[in-house]
């Protein structure tokens, strides 16, 4: 099992990103010459008796997709509203491209871009009515608002959709078109509110698709998503925040490695035995202990240098006590495991309390395990 | 992945440089033109609306008609006797009151449109765009001007049929459209009033709270000089809902109209210059 440092700092070619089990101010830029898409100093917000965010700090550079995760109620769209200029922050700054939100919104504005979770389209309208509606509002020329339109239909899929009613469109067609009027002017910075949210898998593999090639395009993208695979499948860095709080900043990876690494997975032919397999095991030196999940009876923490040790020593000795196995391996934490251990709740769960409530689920102290 | 951005240029936003893509062209425009280009551009989405529901229309149409019919036959009998001089019926007194009286009813979709658009997030995307804020407000009230003006003139037309007649053509215009004049300045206030309170439901209820006093304490259904509790006719004399119906009731048929118009005008500005900075400041804070 590998100590978890207070403060991990892992090192990459363009960014800097850290583990930390209390987060450490990010007050700074990453890279100097950088101007960051995004920088949160100290960003409190409060609505009457909750707060919202409490005291955030958060810096992105340019390029590439960060993950904001968290619970319901946990702060994330409250953030991305701050970001987009439709909140003030009751404390602290955030900057777009350097362009404080509150000094200079319209700078801001317009080096980003806005999804909601709510979709902006007018179904009244048709998709490309739509579409040349945010055009001319962006003050585009008619010609130019013509050619966006069309562009954006082609590559978001929907021409042969574009003269029918909004109203008249799937669940999938609609986030893309809501996508897609966001990107009439490419924007250097988009926050994505819960993209997928309420979709099924298959089209939400096509927003995925999406996401990607905006990505590629060079657009910087904040997604906010309660989808743990979601982030672990899209974003290269994932931020996880509960009560207003940043608890986690860091790669999927490094995310997973904290919060238990590696553990050999046993699932017997006799669930019933699991007490008994606990002991031969623990007999043997281990530190077994039983889980009730379908894929596994019982499970030995280890790490990636011991893994394959582990896996001999488990086989071994329940071979030499004649236990029946149906399988056993080597599996890594999931993003699952994650985020429970660090807000005691998986991100999906309903039953949000209030912010300001309790203290339950607060940052996991150091080297805190299941 | 790639990363296109220059991050030690970045830009400083301003219009005509759409992400350095030269196939993008901008309007270079100053603030007020673009709140009126902005207003216009959703101002015929929202207009766009009432042809793609033409049952919005038709049932906008239908109450005043009624309204019309009804008064104009079930009350005739018994006030025509009580009517000032130039009006052979209550059709006659009751139609350019009626103008005024579906105008202002008309004029609470204005709260009842925001607060829906304010519900379903598009103002947060035209909040986060680099438009004007006060585009979205403009838009909103003119269309519903340009809807109340439409629902005027077909009331108008089947008041005709039934027996109403104008003084003049000019008589006729100018009725409606000193009505306009009244119902653009009270949708800024149903504005204020949809920022005030949140939800489209709720907005409505207020907004009818507001506009049924408003409109039956004054000279739309009879002249406010024969209201006998003394406060109630001392608002009705004051009511900006009385001047446009006395100034309307002057064009289109008979009485004063130099006064009544004046008076419909100041009305009509002063609400203006207190309810279109009041709702554009809390428009822009609105959380």
């Amino acid at each position: 099992m590998p100590i978890v440092h207070p403060e991990v700092v892992v090192t990459r070619p363009d960014t800097v990103l850290r583990v930390t089990a209390h987060p450490a101010p990010i007050r700074r830029s990453v890279r100097p010459d950088v101007v960051p898409a995004i920088e949160v100093e100290g960003v409190t917000k409060r609505f009457g008796d909750t707060l919202a965010l409490d005291d955030v700090d958060l810096v992105v550079p340019p390029g590439g997709v960060v993950g904001l995760l968290g619970p319901n109620g946990a702060g994330k769209t409250t953030l991305v509203r701050v970001l987009a200029t439709l909140l003030a922050p009751t404390a602290g700054h955030a900057r777009i491209f350097g362009h404080d939100v509150v000094e200079e919104p319209q700078v801001a504005r317009r080096n980003l871009s806005l999804t909601g979770q709510y979709a902006a389209i007018d179904g009244l309208l048709t998709g490309r009515e739509n579409l040349r509606m945010f055009g001319d509002l962006l003050q585009l020329t008619p010609s130019s608002a013509r050619r966006r339109a069309d562009d954006l239909l082609e590559r978001f899929d929907l021409v042969d959709a574009a003269d029918r009613r909004a109203s008249t469109y799937s669940g999938g067609m609609r986030r893309r078109l809501d996508l897609a009027s966001s990107l009439i002017l490419p924007p250097r910075l988009a926050f994505l509110d819960e993209p997928t949210t309420g979709l099924d898998p298959r089209t939400r593999n096509q927003m995925w698709e999406v996401i990607r090639e905006l990505v590629a395009d060079g657009t910087t993208l904040l997604l906010t998503t309660q989808y743990l695979e979601e982030a672990d499948q899209l974003a290269n860095r994932i931020v996880v925040i509960d009560h207003g709080r940043i608890i986690a900043d860091g790669t999927g990876d490094e995310l997973k490695d904290r919060a238990g690494g590696i553990t050999v997975e046993v699932l017997l032919a006799d669930s019933d035995g699991a007490a008994d397999a606990c002991r031969v095991l623990a007999a043997a030196g281990l530190d077994p202990r039983g889980v009730t999940a379908p894929t596994a009876d019982l499970e030995v923490p280890t790490d990636s240098t011991q893994g394959l040790g582990t896996v001999q020593r488990v086989a071994g000795a329940l071979q030499a006590a004649e236990i029946g196995v149906t399988d056993l391996g080597l599996r890594r934490a999931t993003l699952d495991e994650v985020f429970l251990q660090l807000t005691d709740r998986l991100p999906t769960d309903g039953d949000e309390p209030d912010p300001a409530s309790s203290g339950n689920g607060r940052p996991a102290t150091n080297g805190h395990r299941r | 992945m790639t990363t296109t951005t220059d991050p030690t240029t970045p830009r400083d936003g301003r219009t005509g440089d759409a992400h350095g893509d030269p196939a993008i062209q901008q309007h270079q425009r100053g603030g007020l033109a673009t709140a009126l280009t902005d207003g216009w551009t959703l101002g015929k989405r929202n207009l766009k609306h009432f042809t793609r529901l033409p049952r919005l229309l038709i049932f906008s149409t239908i109450q005043p008609v009624m309204f019309v019919l009804l008064f104009g036959y079930i009350f005739d009998g018994a006030v025509r006797g009580a009517l000032p001089d130039g009006f052979p019926s209550y059709l006659a007194f009751v139609m350019p009151g009626i103008f005024v009286q579906s105008t202002v009813f008309r004029m609470t979709q204005t709260a009842v449109g925001l607060a829906d658009d304010l519900d379903k997030g598009v103002v947060d995307r035209f909040r986060s765009m680099p438009m004007s804020r006060s585009g979205v407000l403009i838009g909103r009230t003119i269309a519903d001007l340009v809807r109340s003006m439409a629902v005027i003139v077909l009331m108008a037309i089947v008041g005709v049929l039934v027996g109403f007649r104008f003084a003049s053509f000019v008589g006729a215009v100018g009725s409606i459209a000193i009505v306009g004049v009244l119902g653009y300045a009270l949708s800024w206030v149903f504005v204020w009033l949809a920022l005030h309170v949140p939800g489209a439901e709720s907005a409505q209820s207020a907004a009818f709270v507001f506009a049924f006093p408003l409109s039956f304490v004054s000279s739309v259904f009879v002249p406010a000089t024969s209201i006998s509790i003394a406060w109630l006719a001392f608002i009705a004399r004051n009511s900006p809902i009385t001047a446009a119906a006395d100034a309307a009731r002057g064009l289109a048929v008979s009485g004063p109209v130099l006064a009544p118009t004046l008076k419909t005008f100041g009305w009509s500005v002063a609400l203006l210059v207190v309810f279109i900075p009041w709702s554009t400041h809390r428009f822009r804070h609105v959380e």
